[in-house]
This record gives structure tokens, sequence and C-alpha cells, in this order.
């Protein structure tokens, strides 16, 4: 039997101390203690994180992979190691399927540029209804060049695919899946083992966009048996400008590198360059070093914790955001699905989400208002966007109720 | 009244307000008493981008004068563009081009200038000052 099971893990999850973390969590907004509502656009750094990016441009800041000096062998040990640290908390096989990129998007596109040769007229590609604008366009692009044709997983009224749908659509032409594990404007966790499992039914690659999992599940790329997993540091209390994009080695061999400079080759001369293994192939050029490195730190930080501790403390502040907001009269709640990270999508009926959101900073609270870079979601609603508030381990129920008391007074001053 | 006079007063009657509360609170009341732009204006071409609400904008001449009228969809934006409409409209173009814009930062609203705020107000300062000098074009 496991050891944790049957003890409460919320319990041993003391908020006031992660709290203690985060300086950030201590400054006041417009003469208010900050209420920080928006960790789907970016998680807060933990002073852990931020003594990791001092102690790296301290004591080994250096070029990597190419100094025969101590400091140059000292930042590369360090840099692998948190390719190391990477492969080990998603799981991977190997460490040399752990590509840094500067983050989800690039991820994306570097994967989408690399399907390019392997896409002919006729092909499909699937993607779903909830997207990220930042998975849609890159496959539109690439349907432009290949002509191949993208199909769409519709969604239903509670914000989920319809697997039904995503079945139908499904033939021997699909080439590759594109679904994200979790909705950034809704906050619902897509099944993307059944969608993985039914792709590679008919031969199809799998993608998926990690970006607003990973700070709440800690996913098992083996398990999945995924194709392509992308992710960003910053949702995750690391650094912006860093993430990741795992591939499953037989994948990335095939594919042709992305970028071509320094690091990416083997040899180089006027006839013909031989590109370098993986995973150096992917990773022309000097990297953000401090930012791969720290996202190791940020990785050693939230397992620190526990993400099991903190799905569970999560879940515990959504359910009661969601009860203490749907006491105002008027307030819809968009998203609704069984499967739920910590996002609330919602508005005030009849008031522009902009309103309430200028609101809310005014009182120190700080969300997210608008489409979500998630327009054909919103137009499916028919709603010009929504205020959205997404919760992390370090949020409180006192945090919640001050901003139930914001939007009620926004609520008062609007209507 | 000249642009000046009129942002005079706008500044007077926001420094009687002792909190944002208060500002907030008159701007959406003047955004209720937006001259509204006519339907048949509320086309896309006259949304002014940058904007997370909508704003619509509408310029014509009236006599040697340039009168704007406008409307969003979200009451705080239409108070703000209220601002902006009592303040440069019914003026000759020239006197718009030529117009200064810190009364803004004077009635507690400059955290609305900043080129990032979703808001667009900025924008919307270009756009009327944009209708201001193809008006102006037009007359020389």
């Amino acid at each position: 039997m496991p050891l944790l099971s049957g003890l409460n893990l919320t319990a041993m999850f003391n908020v006031e101390d992660i709290r203690k973390d985060f300086p950030i969590l201590s400054r006041k907004v417009n003469g208010k203690p900050l209420v920080y509502f928006d960790n789907a656009a970016t998680s807060q750094t933990p002073k852990q994180v931020i003594d990791a990016i001092v102690d790296y441009y301290s004591n080994y800041n250096a070029n990597i992979h190419r100094g025969v000096h101590t400091l140059s062998q000292e930042a590369t040990d360090l840099y692998e190691q948190a390719r190391y640290k990477i492969q080990a908390h998603f799981n991977a096989k190997f460490s040399h399927e752990i590509i840094f990129t500067s983050g989800t998007t690039h991820g994306i596109n570097l994967v989408a540029n690399g399907f390019s040769t392997l896409l002919k007229k006729g092909d499909d590609i699937i993607v779903s209804a909830l997207e990220h604008h930042s998975n849609i366009v890159p496959w539109q692009m690439l349907c432009e060049r290949t002509g191949a044709n993208l199909k769409v997983i519709p969604m239903n009224q509670e914000g989920e695919l319809v697997m039904a749908e995503f079945d139908k659509l499904l033939s021997e032409n699909t080439k590759l899946v594109f679904v994200n594990h979790v909705s950034n404007a809704l906050g619902t966790v897509n099944p993307i083992e059944y969608i993985i499992e039914k792709a590679h039914q008919v031969g199809a690659a799998v993608l998926i966009d990690g970006a607003q999992s990973s700070p709440h599940i800690k996913p098992d790329v083996q398990k999945l048996d995924v194709d392509f997993y992308v992710v960003s540091a910053h949702k995750m209390c690391g650094p912006t400008g860093v993430g990741m994009l795992y591939g499953k080695e037989a994948w990335l061999k095939k594919l042709p590198p992305y970028q071509g400079g320094g690091e990416m080759i083997a040899e180089v001369t006027f006839e013909k360059t031989t590109y370098a293994d993986l995973p150096h192939k992917f990773e022309a050029g000097t990297p953000n070093i401090a930012g791969g490195i720290v996202f190791g730190a940020a990785l050693d930080y939230m397992n620190s914790i526990g993400f099991d501790a903190i799905a569970s403390y999560e879940h515990e502040l959504l359910e009661y955001a969601t009860e203490r907001l749907l006491e105002i009269d008027g307030l819809k709640i968009y998203g609704t699905s069984k499967e739920k990270t910590s996002v609330i999508s919602f508005n005030l009926e009849g008031i522009h989400p902009y309103d309430v959101g200028t609101i809310l900073d005014k009182l120190g609270i700080a969300v997210r208002t608008g489409h979500h870079c998630a327009q054909p979601i919103m137009d499916y609603y028919k709603i010009p966007g929504t205020v959205r508030a997404s919760l992390a381990f370090y949020n409180t129920k006192t945090e919640i109720d001050l901003l139930v008391e914001g939007v009620k007074k926004a609520k008062m001053m609007l209507s | 009244m000249s642009i000046e006079e009129i942002q005079n007063e706008i500044i007077d009657e926001f420094s009687m307000f002792e909190d944002w509360e208060e500002r907030y609170q008159y701007m959406i009341d003047l955004g209720k008493d937006l001259p509204l732009i006519d339907d048949q204006y509320k086309t896309d071409s006259n949304i002014i981008k940058g904007c997370q609400s909508k704003v619509w904008v509408h310029a014509e001449m009236q006599g040697d004068k340039l009168v704007f009228t406008a409307d969003s969809d979200a009451i705080i934006t239409k108070g703000i563009i209220a601002i902006l409409v009592r303040a440069f409209s019914n003026q000759h173009p020239k006197d718009i081009i030529n117009s200064e814009t810190g009364f803004i930062d004077e009635i507690g609203l400059k955290e609305h200038l900043s080129p990032t705020r979703a808001n667009g107000l900025v924008s919307m300062i270009k756009q009327l000052k944009m209708y201001a000098i193809a008006y102006q074009t037009q007359l020389n």
C-alpha cells in the first residue's frame, strides 16, 4: 500500500508557509494587498527559483558545450542536469528526448515545421475547438504550405470536447492530432488518453499542449504513449522564455532541424553539413542557459510540495470559489466540465468582462479578461470574452472571499 | 468653449473626487451621456483597433466644426471615450490637431495612458486626431 494513501494531503499542506516563499505576494497594488488570480497566464516565482537565477549569474555564467575552461564545464553540467530533472519529471525514456525551447509556442512551431516535409495534399490534421491561438495558427500555416486539411473536434455547452465527433473525424488520412491537455480559457481537462489511443489506431501522431496542465498535473509521457508534449516553464513557477518539447526518439530523428546555427551541427563544409545528434539537432545557437537551469530549480520546488498535494488543495479552492461566485445573481460560469483544473471563467449578465476586470484591478485583484487567445470558444458561446480567475496552490480562501466581494462591488458600480 | 477651457472644466469636476471609486462612478455616469453613434456607422471599419472592448467612433463636419459620436460595449470604456468626445467634439479640426492631452493625467486616468493598457485610450486619442487631420486636409 502506498505510504501516502489514506492521509489527508491538504492537512499536510500549509499554505501560509508556502506563501512566505513568494516575495511578490506581500506587495500592494493600488494600495491593496495583491490578490493574484492570473496564474494561467503566468505563475509567480518562489525565492528558491529567484535564488537559483542569482546563483547562476553569480557563480557559473558561461557559454556551454564548447569551452574547455572550468566555468563553461560547470555551466554545461548544470544545464544538462536540468535536462535530466525534466526527463525524470515527465518520465521520458531518454534525456535526449527533451528539447529545450523558448516556450510552448516555440515547441509547437518546431513540430509543425518538421511535419511540413512529411505531409502531402489530402492528409488531415485534427485540432480541437478548445485550442489557444498558438495551437491553431501554426497548423493553418502548415495546411497552407502542404495542402493538408484542418479538421476541428467540436465542443459542447459544458466546454468539453465531443469524443463521438472526434471518432468520426479520424481516418487513414489523419496524420496529426493536436489537442491541449487543459483548456486555458475554461480549465477543461481533455481526455487525452482516449485521443492518443484512437489516433494511434489510424497511425496518426499526437502532440499535446501541456502549457495549462503542467502546473497542476504531472504527466507520464511514456504511460500516455504521447508522441510530443510541450510546456512552458513560466507557468510552473519558473522563468519566462524557456520551455520543453518532449518528443519520442523515433519522431525527433525523423523531423528535420528547425533552425540552423551553432550547436545543431556536427560538421560543416560548404558542400554539406551533417547535423548533430539529439537533442542538439533542435537547439541551434546559444540557448537560454540560465532559463534551462532555473527551470530545473522550479521543478524541484514544485515537486518538494508535491503534485498530489497541489492538485488536492487546488481542487478544494476551485470548489469553494465556484460555490461562492455562484451566490452572485446573474453570474454565469463558462466551462463546467467535471474534469477541470482551478480555472473559473465567468461573466456578469449584461456587463462587459473588461469593466469587471478594471474594477477588480482597482481593488488589487489580478484577473484576466478578454478572449484568452481562444476566440473560437468565445464565438461558440457568443460572448466577447470572460473574466478568468485562475487559482494556484499559493492562493487562499480568504483571497477568494476578496474576489467575491470585488465582483459584487463591480456589479453594483456597473449595473 | 475652447478645447483647453473644456479640459480645465473636466479637471475641476474630477478634482472634487476623493478616491478612485467616485472617479470611476462619475466616469460610468458620463458614459451614459455619450452622444451615441448612429447605428449605420457602427461598422467594423469604424472600430478602433487596440481595445479589448469594442469602440466605434464616427466623425463628420458640421459647418466648420468636426463632430464626434461614439459607442462602446464596455461601460468604463464608454466613459473614457465620453470624456474625449466632450473635450474634442464640435471643434475646428486644426484646434483638435494642436490640442494637448495632458488633462487625462490630471484627472487621475494616467494608468489608462500606457500603450500596453487593453482599453486603448492612446488609440482612441490617435483616432480622433487622425479624423481631424483627414478633415483638415480636405479644408486646405
